[in-house]
Formats: structure tokens, sequence, C-alpha cells
């Protein structure tokens, strides 16, 4: 087991060089030039070329990429081209909001979905189980900034309730907290709550036929054991899976929420970044990531091991 | 039972009702500090005002640091951090001395030897600031209080380009920061304006922070424009990025900002009706929108071909695809911004013709075959993406094969410097826009430069009669004379040159909560003079 965690942690270093040495070449063949964003509209070509000269834009390509490489071995991510700031410093600058969103949304939805899924499952075909999934329809199908707007309009404006936008970290007290995160953590929820609760429903129904669970019927098993201890504990492998598959996608999710919302996390460091090829930012943050990414991949697969003593590696 | 029931949902009604109050999600209490919330236009990224000419951190320049001079909203020339100020009579020496009171942020006084420096540094830079160095034989610091500025010649723009209101504007800054390389950024922000910057609590991207300089020392006459007193009335101004349209518009009317600089103009029907808002134009030079040929490659290199743009651009017509309410703008065809002393008449009847016919005969008559134009959209600015559009059928209308490359600002920006033929990569019109404020007079507006490959901006017009007027404007001091000259230099752009054709004049309004007073009239945002009404 050590070993084999061991193995997929050394694994994760070449997948890391390959993500590096694409993104970099991605971002530097891509047209357009900070300089020329930093010198403004009314530049002139000479003063945007000393600007280029400046950063080291006209070195040649694998100059700037050894640089770079050299830089980031020595644990140094570099350093923002517009702003001057350390890029590992606008990267924990933004940690904070973007964890916390993507934490609360997994609990969210995993809290919201699971019990739903099993209900649905459990009353397969009544009216309980096509509510839920005419629920879970809708929350696949309506974008994240609709019901983002949806809920500032009713929460928000018209109740009064939590804020508009922003974020308030954990360190100014927990209820500030999580008044601004609620609103961004259902409006970003919901559509994992629909695609956890759709598999949870899927793997139970198929669990819920097995021979072993009429076994356990037969036994006189009441239906909260039967349900939580038989069906769900067989059916959480492909249920965890999808979740990571979530954790991953909410990557991607968080960059909408945090417009919508304005909270100044990850996603919208990245997307600033792009529009203004503030390449040292990009590319920190997608190294942060794919390792991020590698890391959540791992473990999903080794919480198989605790759910499914079958599986070993 | 029922009167079980009936206890127990009474009681979770009214726990639920007191839910946000327990939860705190209720109105805090008041601080003590007071603090003015503004949505400003775009995000801070970088700090240095003459290292860039972004707007944002020109407005973060007036934030932080003061100028020698400074236009009200007349666009008069007054002293700001000037005392008194003399030109002797042969018109060549200027002497300067600063008013009492001046000190930088770090407490040293600000003195005459610090403002050379940031002259030459500016100097280096701005395009008003390398003309005046052109003409400036020295520049020394006399004592303390005292600088001198000796020109070559007579040149009639010493004080408009030293109080020029917009980027680059001419800030202050301490000797030590003035020497900096002008292409790299100045290593701290020490200034001696009305505000102090709080760089632990700046977050790109998000939030910067600001705290009133109870140093300052603000001039006892009213504020005007950038002139005038610079007095402060919040301890903070906390200018908060809010970049979705929808979000910034709920947080105003949320009360959680104060101030909207930019409100999307989709967005103003919905403000104008929300009885704790107000909306107000502050800036009246507006903006005025530039169509850009390219003066390097047929057609646009024939003349002809460029006045067949100005009869087949209707201004309505992209006026209302970018702004829509006739409020918001204003058909005006001047090339030094209606509403300005430069402000001409001379030469417009082209562009305010509107006609297709006069357009493809003048279009054959400069020898157009149905040659692919090149027409760069930038995709992720709303203004200028439509302006595109329009001009797309606009070309398309008068007989041009046109090929719209759609793209985003950044790439356009890059793509637009390739002087090669459209064929090889290169471009025949890209759009853009200028703040009034930069285009009001021949030397500020770089669009009208007729400098060639080696002076001009992109798309490179080259006209040595139109360069002979710029000069003559810069050299010339009265009034009267000066708009002999405009008129002469408006004649010849609409006549011949046409370096841009400008597809109109629009007006950005400003949203404010109500109960905040004293937002002041004028190009650029300023944050002193305003109160807000308790409670």
């Amino acid at each position: 087991m050590y070993a084999y965690i061991a193995r997929r942690l050394l694994a994760t270093l070449p997948v890391m060089a390959v993500v590096g040495i694409a993104v970099f070449l991605l971002l530097h063949l891509t047209p357009g030039d900070p300089a020329v964003v930093i010198a403004g509209d009314y530049a002139r070509p000479e003063d945007i070329e000393k600007i280029r000269e400046n950063l080291g834009l006209n070195e040649p390509l694998h100059i700037q990429f050894f640089s770079w490489v050299g830089a980031l071995l020595s644990g140094d991510l570099g350093t923002s081209i517009f702003s001057n700031l350390p890029v590992a410093k606008l990267i924990g600058q933004r940690l904070e909001p973007t964890l916390a969103l993507a934490i609360a949304t997994i609990i969210f939805a995993i809290l919201v979905a699971v019990p739903m899924g099993v209900i649905a499952a459990w009353r397969a075909g009544t009216m309980t189980d096509r509510v839920i999934m005419v629920f879970a329809v809708l929350g696949f199908s309506v974008p994240v900034f609709v019901i983002g707007y949806a809920m500032m309009w009713l929460f928000s404006i018209t109740l009064g309730w939590f804020p508009v936008q922003g974020y308030k970290p954990i360190g100014e007290g927990f209820w500030p907290f999580l008044r601004s995160i609620t609103l961004p953590t259902v409006a970003l929820g919901i559509i994992y709550v629909a695609l956890i609760a759709r598999i949870t429903r899927a793997s139970m129904l198929e669990v819920l036929t097995e021979d072993y669970m009429r076994t356990a019927r037969a036994k006189g098993l009441d239906n909260n054991a039967l349900l939580i201890r038989h069906a769900l504990r067989n059916a959480s492998v492909p249920i965890v899976t999808i979740i990571g598959i979530g954790i991953a996608l909410l990557i991607g999710g968080v960059v909408v929420t945090e417009s919508v919302f304005n909270i100044p996390g990850l996603g919208r460091l990245t997307i600033d970044a792009v529009l203004r090829r503030d390449y040292p930012i990009i590319q920190g943050v997608i190294l942060i990531f794919s390792g991020a990414y590698v890391i959540v991949n791992l473990i999903i697969d080794l919480s198989y091991t605790i759910l499914d003593p079958r599986i070993r590696y | 039972m029922s009167c079980f029931w009936t206890t127990t949902r009474r009681t979770a009604l009214a726990a639920l009702a007191a839910a946000p109050m327990a939860l705190g999600l209720g109105t805090g209490p008041a601080s003590a500090e007071s603090v003015l919330r503004i949505v400003p236009h775009a995000d801070l990224k970088n700090l240095d005002p003459i290292w860039t000419t972004a707007y944002i951190t020109r407005n973060h320049g007036y934030m932080v640091y003061d100028t020698l001079f400074a236009q009200d909203d007349k666009l008069n020339i007054h002293p700001q951090m000037v005392g008194e100020h003399s030109v002797s009579d042969d018109g060549l020496v200027y002497t300067f001395t600063l008013r009492d009171g001046l000190k930088w942020h770090d407490g040293d006084p600000v003195k005459a030897e610090d403002c050379v420096a940031s002259i030459k540094r500016w100097g280096q830079k701005d395009g008003m600031g390398q003309k005046l160095m052109d003409f400036t034989k020295e520049l020394n610091a006399v004592d303390d209080k005292t600088f001198t500025l000796t020109l070559n010649e007579p040149y009639g723009l010493v004080l408009d380009s030293i109080g020029k209101i917009s980027s680059n504007t001419p800030f202050m800054m301490k000797k030590e920061h003035a020497e900096t390389d002008p292409n790299q950024q100045v290593p701290e922000v020490v200034g001696s304006g009305p505000f102090r910057f709080v760089k632990e609590e700046w977050v790109p991207g998000a939030k910067v922070v600001y705290v009133k300089n109870e140093d300052y020392v603000p001039r006892s006459e009213p504020a005007s424009g950038a002139a005038g007193g610079k007095v402060v009335n919040f301890d903070r101004v906390e200018w908060i990025y809010i970049p979705d349209p929808a979000t910034a518009m709920n947080a105003l009317i949320n009360g959680e900002v104060d101030l909207w600089e930019t409100p999307a103009v989709d967005m103003v029907p919905l403000l104008e009706q929300d009885e704790n808002v107000e909306l107000a134009v502050i800036d009246p030079l507006g903006t005025q929108g530039w169509l850009r040929p390219n003066h390097l490659h047929p057609p646009f290199d024939n003349p002809k071909a460029r006045q067949a743009l100005l009869y087949a651009v209707n201004q309505a017509v992209y006026l209302q695809a970018i702004v829509g309410d006739p409020k918001l703008y204003k058909e005006c065809a001047a090339y030094f911004i209606c509403g300005t002393p430069n402000e001409s008449d001379v030469g417009v009847e082209a562009l305010q013709s509107h006609d297709p016919e006069m357009a493809k005969q003048l279009l054959a008559e400069a020898g157009y075959k149905g040659e692919k134009i090149i027409l760069m959209q930038s995709t992720d600015i709303p203004v200028l993406n439509n302006a595109a559009l329009v001009t797309a059928q606009v070309l398309r209308d008068i007989g041009m094969d046109v090929e719209v490359q759609a793209m985003d600002w950044s790439t356009l920006t890059s793509r637009r410097a390739e002087k090669k033929s459209p064929a090889d990569g290169g471009w025949n019109i890209f759009h853009t826009y200028a703040t009034g404020a930069d285009a009001t007079s021949p030397i500020a507006n770089i669009g009208v430069s007729g400098g060639g490959v080696e002076r001009a901006w992109f798309g490179w017009p080259t006209d040595a009669e139109t360069e002979e007027l710029r000069d003559m404007f810069a050299r010339e001091a009265d009034p009267m004379k000066k708009k002999a000259i405009i008129d002469k230099l408006q004649g010849r752009l609409f006549g011949h040159l046409v370096p841009y054709v400008n597809y109109g004049q629009w007006f950005q309004p400003v949203a404010w909560r109500k109960g905040l007073k004293g937002v002041l009239v004028s190009p650029v945002p300023f944050f002193w003079n305003i109160s807000k009404d308790a409670g």
C-alpha cells in the first residue's frame, strides 16, 4: 500500500512536467503581449519594446523556459508581470476563498445528494422518486449564474439575509464567513447535488436487487440498517468516484461562481491573468490545479480500499 | 395533539424569523471608522502611473500622489502643489515655488529636487511630456522649494503639459523613486497626496484600500475637477473590484457599496428605478470612438478610400448599437471633442452626410478592386465588438469584401503592431476609443499624429502638413491663433489624412447611493470632497 502511494506520488512528477511544458508553450505561442497591456492603449511602439526588454520577454523561448523551470525547482513560482507581487503570495491570498467554497460545496452536495439518492432508490417509481429526479434534472440543467442571480434577488435584495457579494475570511469570525459563503455554496452545489443524487440512485437500485439484499430483508432487518449498512456501503464506490470527478469539475465551476458572487478566489485570478497574459500567474495556478487534481484522484483511489476490501493495491 | 402542533409550529416560525439575527445575518453595528466603498471601472493591477497609461493606475495616482498644476472642471489650469509661479518676459524661463506644508507619506518634506526628477521621468514617457522636453533646455532645483524650467524657444503648452489631467499624469514622486527607469515600476508607493495606500490590504483583482493622509494640507480654494482643495471626509476608501455588472448593480442597490464608477448601460434603466440610487454623468467630455484604418496598405493608403469611410459611417447607427440610450450619446464630428475650446466644425460635412453612393464613388476613384479587408474585432469589449459588427455591414454596403477576424483585446493589441500586409498577417481596420480628456488637443490626441511609421500611433498615418500644424499649435500661446490652427488642422484631417473616423461621442454615467454628496465633475473620478449623510 505504502509502495503504491509512493509510486503514485512519484508519478505526479512527470505529469506536472508535461503540464508545465504544455502550459508554457501554449501561453507563449498564443497571440497577445503583456507589454502592450502594461504600456496602455496610447503607448508608442518603442515604449512597448522597452517594457518587453525589461520583462525579459525578448529572450529566446528556451531561455525563458529554463529560467522559469530553474526558479520553480528552487520553489519560486515567479513574480506577476503586472503587480510585481510574488505569484506564491497572490495564490496564497486567493487559496482560502476557493478552498472554502469548494469544501463547503462538496459537503453541502454530499449531505443533500446522498440521502436524496437513497430515498429515490428506496421509493423508486413513486411520486417521491419522480420529484427528486425532476429536481435533479433541473439542477443539472439550470446554469450556476441563473441560480446565483435568482438567489441573490430573493435572499439578499428582497429578504436581506445575505450579502450580495464578497467573501469574509474565517479569521474574521465564523458567522460573517458563513454568511458570505452560503449563497455561493448553494448556487454552485445544486449541480453536484443533482449529479451525485442521480448516481447514488442508480447505484442503490442496482444493489437493492442483489440476492444478499433479499436475504437481509428476509432476516427482518429494518430499513435503516438495510439501506445504510448493506446497500449504501456496497453502492459507494461509484458514488465516491463521481464525488472525486465532481471535485475536479469544481475547479472549473468556481470560476463562474466566484465572478457572480465576487469572491476573490483562484478562478478569478486565473481569468484575469489569462486576459492580460500574465504568464507567471497562469503557469503557477495551472501547476497548483494539476497537482491538486492528481492528489484528489489518489485519495479517491485509496478510499476504494476502505469501501471495498476486495480492492487492494 | 393539535395544540402541540400549533405551539410547535409557532415556535418554529418564530425561530425561523429570528434565525437571521441569531446567525448574525442582520445589519451589523455601525463602525466608528467612516468608509467610502466604491466599485472602480477596472482592477488595479500595477501601482506606477508613469510606467503604465492604464486609467485605473492614473486614478490610483490621484489618490496617493499630488500634481504641480491641475485642471478644473472647465479644463483651466490652476496651481496645486505650486504656490507661486512666474514666466520671464521672453517666455523662456518658468519659475515654480512649492507651497508650504507639503510632506511625503513617510514624513519627509517635498523638495524642488523631487519635482525636477519627477518631471524628467514623466518627460521620458508621456507624449506631451516628450514634446515639452524637446523644447526644454534645462530643468533645475534652485533651492528646497524653488525650481526653474528653461526653454530653448517659446512653447505654448508648458502649463497644459505639467497640469494635464489624464494619462500619463505628471504625478510628483520622491527623488529616489523618480530616478527609476520609466520602463520599470517604482519600488514603493510614497506620495504626498490626500490618501495613503495600504499595501498590506491590497488584493489584486479584489480590493484596494486607502486611508486618509492626516498630514495633507489641502488648498484653500473649493475643489473643482482635479484642482482646488482636496478635502477628505472619510477615514478610509475601499475600491472593491466587481467584474460582473449585475453583481455590482445588486451590491449598490443593497447598500454594500456607495458608488459604482461605470454602470453598464443596459443596467441604467434598472438603476434609475431604484429610489436609493442616483445617476449622473460626471465626465462632460465623454468618450470618442475611433475607427482606425491602416494607412500603410491598400486600399486605405489612398486618401480617397479613407474619405469613403467618412461618407459611409453614420454615427447614429454606431451609437445606437453601442450605447442605445440617446441621453447618453451625442453625434459629434469634431476631432477634438465637442464642448471644448478646440471643437471645430471645419470639414465635418463628409462625416455628417451619410452618403453611401459617394463612398462607393470615392472607393472606385481610389482604385479599390474588391481586395479583402481584414477587420479585427475585439469580442471581449462590448463597445468595440458592436462597433466592429456595424463597420463590417457598413463596408459591405459600399461594396467592400470584409473578413471579420474575432479575437480578444490582448491579441488585437499585439496584432495591430504588425506592419505587414493584411494578406501576410497584418490588418486593415480596428476600433478603439479615447476618453475626451485624451483627445481634446492636437498634442494630447495621439490618434491625429501624422508622423508615419516612425512616430505615429498604430495605423501609421503620414502627413508632413499635419505634423507642421501640430507643431505650430504647440508653439502658439495666443488662444485665438490656436483656434485658427485647430480649424486649419481639422480641415486637413477631414480633407486628406483621415487618421481615424470618429464614430461618435458617448457619456458614461456614474451611480451612487442617495446621501452621498460632493461627487466632483471631472473626466477622472476623485474621492476627496465627497461626504455621506449621517444615517
